[in-house]
């Protein structure tokens, strides 16, 4: 942002009239985006946060009120207070993080091994016809079975242990991202191709410095959906799998001894992961992409 | 004279294949270029004057006839020509400068010496301060400006420019001209110009080409002996384009 503030500033100074300030119709229009950015207030934007936040503060007074007046069965769902007790108790004795830590642990291999493997299959289906001709439509047709029906296969072929749940952690993460990584190589402009080709790039300097990262804003959106997926197949996995340490297996805990607080405990944990998960890979990709006109720029 | 020319145009054809018939776009065209002229070429949509300049720059290596710069053959494109599109085709990416300097990616210079090139050539198209600006964060005509920095940051002896300033309103497009002209007497190097604008053909060169479409043919070529830098309103410059206009209109089956 610094950078862009840099240029809005020296735009405005006397240098201006030398670059066409009076010849063209629009007055440099882009240099002012920057600073119109800059108005929004910390009030402003926080206030749309605040908005984000009325539903589940709805939900949790329904909840309340719910439960306080006996409007549900009180086996079935646990006092919100109760679940606070329960997490101040579990945070304790030390079970809460040591189940987080294990699920974000299978989560983040599982994810690295589908992403890299992800990124490689769909650049090479994505920078080579033949091989999209080759694997192509098995991938396609593959990628239509529901991610929860490989379970059974998997079980019976790599035992319901660890090594399963990180194969199906990576194989939930695969599919988004080799789906968009071709989807962006493929759309890589022609007429970037031609500009580079006229200095003269290798094959090899094109696909580094053309095609990759005219595909970066797509890979990122598959990045992202895989990590969503990484986290639900997680859970997935640890709840369908043999039981061990994860959040799957609190929640399993929790429904054995009929623990309502303990299964909405987990359900909470589980919600709070993902949104963080999906907020820190949101704003690495505004960091990265910084260069792309943001839908909020394009409306201006 | 064809000695001592640059770029040597002979007999060349080219035709694209179109639903199975071979469509003939440039019919056997010859032309010569002096070193360090400005040679315009003028024409109505469909003359084939985009697809000479593609050939020139080596993008498109499937034509019949001969293209020799400085006696040799064209092979494929060079870091001894640059080019400038009618679309800027900045990388959105990256920078001004990374943008200009992508041309210096395969140039054996010493780092510095890319450094300064970069930096002369924002310099010379007046972009100065804007360095660390994405394309997406200028006007169109600050764009046109990366694109012919770009073009030149190699210093090319020749520059291939094709419509570049074809997606301009009247007022850039005119200031671009101009300075198009004091870059081109700073640099003492060929220019080729493809464009649709009389005007703008007259006004920058020495020459004017005028082809004729369906096929692309030579129809007449013009001179233009006014001396640079050069005033719009000078009558020898309006003579000459109402000559050029002429000419393209008559010949215009539409």
């Amino acid at each position: 942002m610094s950078e862009l503030l840099t240029v809005e500033a020296r735009g405005s100074s006397a240098r201006e009239p030398a670059v066409e300030a009076g010849g063209s119709s629009a007055r440099e229009p882009g240099v002012d985006k920057p600073a119109v950015l800059e108005t929004r207030t910390w009030w402003q934007r926080s206030l749309a946060t605040r908005r984000g936040l009325v539903v589940p503060g709805l939900v949790l007074v329904a909840w309340i009120v719910a439960t306080h007046y006996g409007l549900v069965n009180k086996h079935l769902v646990a006092k919100p207070e109760k679940v606070v007790t329960r997490a101040i108790e579990e945070l304790r004795n030390g079970g809460l993080l040591l189940n987080l830590f294990a699920s974000i642990k299978r989560d983040l291999i599982g994810f690295v091994i589908g992403a890299v493997a992800g990124v490689l299959f769909g650049g090479l289906l994505g920078v080579s016809r033949r091989s999209e001709r080759l694997f192509g439509p098995t991938f396609h047709a593959a990628k239509q079975v529901a991610m929860f029906a490989w379970i059974p296969l998997m079980s019976v072929w790599l035992g319901t242990g660890e090594v399963a749940k990180v194969v199906f952690i990576a194989v939930a993460a695969f599919y988004p991202i080799v789906v968009n990584t071709q989807e962006g190589i493929e759309s890589v402009a022609r007429e970037h191709i031609e500009v580079a080709r006229a200095f003269r790039y290798t094959r090899w300097q094109i696909v580094r410095k053309v095609v990759f990262p005219s595909a970066l804003p797509s890979i990122f959106a598959g990045v992202q959906t895989g990590l969503i997926y990484a986290w639900l197949g997680t859970i997935g996995a640890e709840y369908l799998l043999s039981p061990d340490l994860g959040i799957g297996n609190l929640m399993i805990e929790g429904r054995e001894s009929l623990q309502m607080d303990k299964v909405l405990l987990g359900v909470t944990v589980v919600g709070l992961v993902g949104a963080s998960i999906n907020l820190l890979a949101s704003r690495l990709e505004q960091y990265v992409l910084r260069w792309r006109v943001t839908a909020f720029e394009a409306r201006q | 004279m064809t000695e001592q020319a640059i770029i040597d145009i002979r007999q060349v054809s080219k035709r694209y294949k179109v639903s199975n018939e071979a469509l003939l776009v440039l019919d056997s065209l010859n032309l010569s270029v002096q070193p360090g002229e400005f040679l315009s070429i003028v024409g109505a949509s469909g003359c084939g004057k985009s697809t000479l300049l593609r050939l020139l720059t080596g993008l498109d290596a499937d034509y019949d006839g001969e293209i020799k710069i400085r006696g040799e053959r064209v092979v494929g494109t060079s870091l001894d020509r640059g080019i400038v599109f009618q679309e800027h085709r900045l990388f959105p990416w990256l920078t001004v400068k990374q943008n200009v300097g992508l041309g210096l990616q395969n140039s054996t210079w010493s780092q510095e010496k890319k450094q300064k090139a970069v930096d002369d050539h924002i310099a010379l198209v007046g972009l100065t301060g804007f360095e660390g600006a994405f394309p997406h964060q200028l006007s169109g005509g600050m764009a046109q400006r990366a694109a012919i920095a770009r073009g030149l940051v190699n210093q090319p002896s020749i520059l291939l420019l094709d419509e570049p300033f074809g997606a301009l309103d009247a007022l850039t497009r005119s200031r671009l001209q101009q300075e198009l002209q004091r870059i081109w007497q700073a640099e003492k190097i060929t220019m080729i110009l493809v464009t649709h604008d009389v005007d703008e053909a007259v006004y920058l060169g020495d020459r004017v080409v005028v082809l004729q479409p369906r096929p692309g043919r030579i129809r007449r070529i013009v001179d233009v002996d006014v001396a640079h830098p050069r005033d719009r309103a000078d009558p020898a410059l309006k003579a000459l384009t109402e000559e050029v206009r002429g000419e393209i209109v008559n010949v215009s089956p539409n």
